[in-house]
C-alpha cells in the first residue's frame, strides 16, 4: 500500500486540494491502486499548496502546486514511487526552507492526522501533560517562567508571571481562556495550530488548568474560522473519550474540561477584556484595568487568557524542560516566533524561527521578495495596528525590543509585503477607516477620532489645505496614542504615523515639510 | 428557493431553548437563530430577553455590536471578499470594484435576484494566498480576475 498525504488546512482547501484528493481517490480506484489518503494539516509552504507527499523509503516526497486535472500525469509519471518530475520538491524534511526552520510549535503541524489522537501521541503529544501532572502545579508555573515564554497575541507580556498571580489567587472556580480571535491581517498561525495540530493547543490549556487550578477553559474562535471549529470540535471529544479531559485527566485525580465558542465579526473582540464580556454574552466593550483578567476575569472569576500560539508551546516546554526553550533567541525575547509571511510575497508561509533574525532577511531571502516581481517598498509588521516599515530598516531583528525601539511592534508575528504601486496616503487613510469600523466605541478619540482621521485623510489626498491638515493629523495622532483605552484606538497611529514619517512623498507635501523641521 | 426557515416565534422558542442553559448564552442563541432564519429579527430580542432573564435594551445592544448579526436575511449565498491589507497589497482592491460592477451591489448588497449578498470581510486568515475569499463557508485563495469571474458563476449558480 502507498500512502500519500494531503492537506485539509484552509489554506490548502483555498487552492484547490479538496479537487485534488478527490481526484486522487478516483484515480486509485480507477486504476485499482492501493492507495491511502490521509488528510493533514499544512506544512506552511502556502505558494506550494496543494502539496502531496508521498511515503517512500526515503522519506516523504512532496510534489506542488499539483491540480486536479494533472493528478493521472503524475501518477503517469511514477510519483507514487516518488520518482523525479518538475513538481517534485524532493523530500519534504530535507527541502532548504523547511529543514532551516526551528519547528518546536510546528513540529507535527502537516505531518500528522489533526483528528487522530493516535497519531498525536505517536508524535510527543502528551508527554508534556504527563510530566506536568507529576511534577504538580508549582513546578509547572516554574517551568513555564524558566522559559522566558511571551504572549504571542501581541503586547508580550511574561506567560509564567501571568499564570503566578493566578495560581495565587485562593481555590475558587477559575478559567483557562485561550484567545483565538486572530483579527490581524497577514496572520493565520493560530488557524493552523487548530486546524493542524489541535490537541497541542488543548493539551497546552489542560496543563494550564492543572497549574493553576481551573476546572474549565474556553476557545473563543473567530466565526470567520468554520474550518478551525469543526476540527476542534472533533479533537475536543477524541480527548474527551480519551480520559485527556474530564473530571480525571489521565487519572490524576484534576478535573479539566473545556468547549470552543464563536465569537461573531468583531475585531475588538480579540482584546482580551471586550474578549471576556464576548463571552459572557455581551456587547465586546474594552473593560478598564485593574482589575486584572487574573483576578477578576470571565464571571467575575481569575482567568488566564493566553493566545493560542501561547499555550501550544507549554506541551514542549514541560515535556522537554524550561530551560530548553529558553535557550533559543535572543535578548528578552526567548523561544521561537512563528513568523507569518503574506501579502505580495512570492513564498507565502509560515516560518517558524529562532528570535534575532533581520527583517530584510525573512522578507527577501525567504520571502523571496513580491509574487508581483516588482520591488518591495514597504511591510506592515504586527497586523492593522502595527507600523510600516521602509527597506531602509530592513536590518531591524525580530525581536520584541528591538521593534518597539524603532517605534513599530511584532504583534502576533505578521508580515504583510507591499510592492512599489503601493500607496502610503492610501493605507493610512485605512487605518484610520479600519479603527472607525471595529471601534468599540467606549472613549472618544479612538470612536470619533477615526472618523475624523478618514476626513483628514481625504482631504489631504485631495490636496486640501495639506500642510495645516497634516499639522492636524499629527496631533490628532498623539491624542488618539494618548486618550484610548485599548491599543485599537492607541495603536491605530503607528501605522498613520509611520507611512507619513517614512513615506512623506506619497503625502504630497509632507516631505518638504519634514525635512525643515529636521 | 430561499435556503433559510420562515421566522416564526414558537420555532424561535424552540432553538433558544437548546442553548439558554449554558454560561453567557447569548452569542449562541443569536448564531443559532442566524443559522436558522438568516437573521436575528427585531422580534427575537424580547424572547431571548425573557429567557435568559436580562433586559431586552441588553439583548438589543449585544445584536447591534457585532458585525455578523444581520436583520434580514441575505441572498442564498453569501460572498465575503477580503478587504485587509494583505489582501489589499495583493490587488484585492480591483477585485472589490470588479465583483461590485459584476454583481451589480455595493458591499453589504444583494442581487436583485436575491441570490447572492456580497459583504466585506477583514482577514480570513489565508493572508499567505491573498487575495481571499469566502463562499458560504467555502474558502479561496489566489484570486484573480480569471478566479474571480469563476467564483461569481459558482455564487450566482
Ligand atoms: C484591538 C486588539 C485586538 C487584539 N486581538 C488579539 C487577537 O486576535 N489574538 C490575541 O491573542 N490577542 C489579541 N490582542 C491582545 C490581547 O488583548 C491579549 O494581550 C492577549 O490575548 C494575551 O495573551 P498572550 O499573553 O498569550 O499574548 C488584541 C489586543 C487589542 C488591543
Ligand atoms: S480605544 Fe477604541 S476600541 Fe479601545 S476601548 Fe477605546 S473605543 Fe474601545
Ligand atoms: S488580509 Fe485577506 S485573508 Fe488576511
Amino acid at each position: 500500500m502507498t500512502r500519500i498525504y494531503i492537506s485539509r488546512d484552509s489554506g490548502a482547501l483555498c487552492v484547490g486540494a479538496e479537487a485534488v484528493a478527490k481526484k486522487f481517490r478516483d484515480e486509485a480506484k480507477s486504476r485499482g491502486l492501493d492507495v491511502e489518503i490521509v488528510r493533514t494539516g499544512s506544512r506552511g509552504m502556502y505558494w506550494l499548496e496543494p502539496l502531496v507527499e508521498v511515503e517512500t523509503p526515503q522519506g516523504r516526497v512532496g510534489y506542488g502546486p499539483v491540480k486536479a486535472a494533472k493528478v493521472g500525469e503524475l501518477i503517469d509519471a511514477g510519483m507514487l514511487e516518488g520518482k523525479a518530475h518538475e513538481k517534485c520538491i524532493g523530500v519534504v524534511d530535507e527541502f532548504p526552507w523547511f529543514k532551516n526552520q526551528t519547528r518546536l510549535t510546528f513540529a507535527r503541524c502537516g505531518i500528522i492526522d489533526p483528528r487522530s489522537i493516535e497519531d498525536y501521541r505517536a508524535h510527543g503529544g502528551y508527554e508534556g501533560l504527563k510530566k506536568a501532572i507529576a511534577a504538580g502545579p508549582k513546578a509547572i508555573v516554574e517551568e513555564v517562567l524558566t522559559s522566558g515564554l511571551r504572549g504571542r497575541g501581541g503586547a508580550g507580556f511574561p506567560t509564567g508571571i501571568k499564570w503566578r498571580t493566578v495560581a495565587e489567587t485562593p481555590p475558587q472556580q477559575k478559567y483557562i481562556v485561550c484567545n483565538a480571535d486572530e483579527g490581524d491581517s497577514g496572520t493565520f498561525a493560530d488557524r493552523m495550530v487548530m486546524e493542524g495540530d489541535p490537541f497541542e493547543l488543548i493539551e497546552g490549556m489542560t496543563i494550564a488548568g492543572i497549574a493553576v487550578g481551573a476546572t474549565y477553559g474556553y476557545i473563543y474562535l473567530r466565526s470567520e474560522y468554520p474550518h478551525a471549529f469543526e476540527t476542534l470540535k472533533i479533537a475536543i471529544e477524541e480527548a474527551r473519550k480519551a480520559g485527556y479531559l474530564g473530571d480525571n485527566v489521565m487519572g490524576s485525580g484534576h478535573a479539566y474540561d473545556m468547549e470552543v465558542r464563536l465569537g461573531a465579526g468583531a475585531y475588538v473582540c480579540g482584546e482580551e477584556t471586550s474578549l471576556l464580556d464576548s463571552l459572557e454574552g455581551k456587547r465586546g466593550e474594552v473593560r478598564a484595568k485593574p482589575p486584572l483578567p487574573a483576578h477578576i476575569g470571565l464571571f467575575g472569576q481569575p482567568t488566564i487568557i493566553n493566545n493560542v500560539l501561547s499555550l501550544a508551546a507549554v506541551p514542549l516546554i514541560l515535556d522537554k524542560g524550561g530551560e530548553y526553550y529558553r535557550d533559543f533567541g535572543m535578548g528578552k525575547s526567548r523561544g521561537t516566533m512563528p513568523i507569518q509571511l503574506a501579502g505580495n510575497i512570492k513564498h507565502g508561509g509560515l516560518y517558524e524561527t529562532a528570535f534575532g533574525i533581520t527583517l530584510g532577511e525573512l522578507v527577501d531571502d525567504i520571502g523571496g521578495g513580491t509574487y508581483s516581481g516588482r520591488p518591495v517598498r514597504a511591510v506592515q509588521v504586527g497586523g492593522p495596528l502595527g507600523a510600516y516599515f521602509p527597506r531602509a530598516l530592513f536590518d531591524t531583528p525580530f525581536d520584541y525590543e528591538a521593534f518597539t525601539a524603532a517605534d513599530g511592534l511584532i504583534g502576533h508575528g505578521g508580515i504583510v509585503v507591499f510592492d512599489d504601486t503601493v500607496d502610503m496616503a492610501q493605507q493610512a487613510r485605512f487605518a484610520m477607516e479600519f479603527c472607525a469600523i471595529e471601534s468599540c466605541g467606549k472613549c472618544t478619540p479612538c470612536r470619533i477620532g477615526s472618523a475624523r482621521g478618514m476626513e483628514l485623510m481625504d482631504k489631504i489626498v485631495a490636496g486640501e489645505d495639506r500642510e495645516a491638515n497634516l499639522v492636524v493629523l499629527e496631533d490628532l495622532c498623539d491624542t488618539m496614542k494618548f486618550g484610548s483605552l485599548c491599543a485599537l484606538g492607541g495603536f491605530t497611529p503607528y501605522p498613520v504615523m509611520s507611512a507619513l514619517h517614512h513615506f512623506p512623498e506619497d503625502f504630497g507635501a509632507a516631505k518638504k515639510r519634514l525635512e525643515a523641521a529636521e | 428557493m430561499s435556503r433559510f426557515e420562515p421566522w416564526t416565534p414558537e420555532r424561535a422558542s424552540e432553538i433558544i431553548a437548546q442553548h439558554q442553559n449554558q454560561k453567557g448564552a447569548t452569542l449562541p442563541i443569536l448564531h443559532a437563530l442566524q443559522e436558522v432564519f438568516g437573521c436575528v429579527p427585531l422580534d427575537a430580542e424580547p424572547i431571548i430577553a425573557e429567557a435568559l432573564n436580562i433586559s431586552r435594551a441588553e439583548v438589543h445592544g449585544c445584536v447591534t455590536f457585532y458585525h455578523d448579526f444581520k436583520r434580514e436575511p441575505g441572498g442564498r449565498r453569501t460572498l465575503k471578499l477580503c478587504l485587509a491589507e494583505s489582501c489589499q497589497a495583493s490587488g484585492g482592491r480591483a477585485l472589490e470594484k470588479r465583483a461590485k460592477e459584476k454583481l451589480g451591489v455595493e458591499m453589504g448588497g444583494t442581487t436583485a435576484d436575491r441570490r447572492v449578498t456580497l459583504e466585506p470581510v477583514y482577514c480570513l486568515g489565508l493572508c499567505h494566498s491573498s487575495p481571499a475569499a469566502m463562499l458560504d463557508h467555502d474558502v479561496y485563495g489566489a484570486l484573480d480576475e480569471e478566479r474571480l469571474d469563476e467564483l461569481l458563476k459558482e455564487a450566482q449558480s
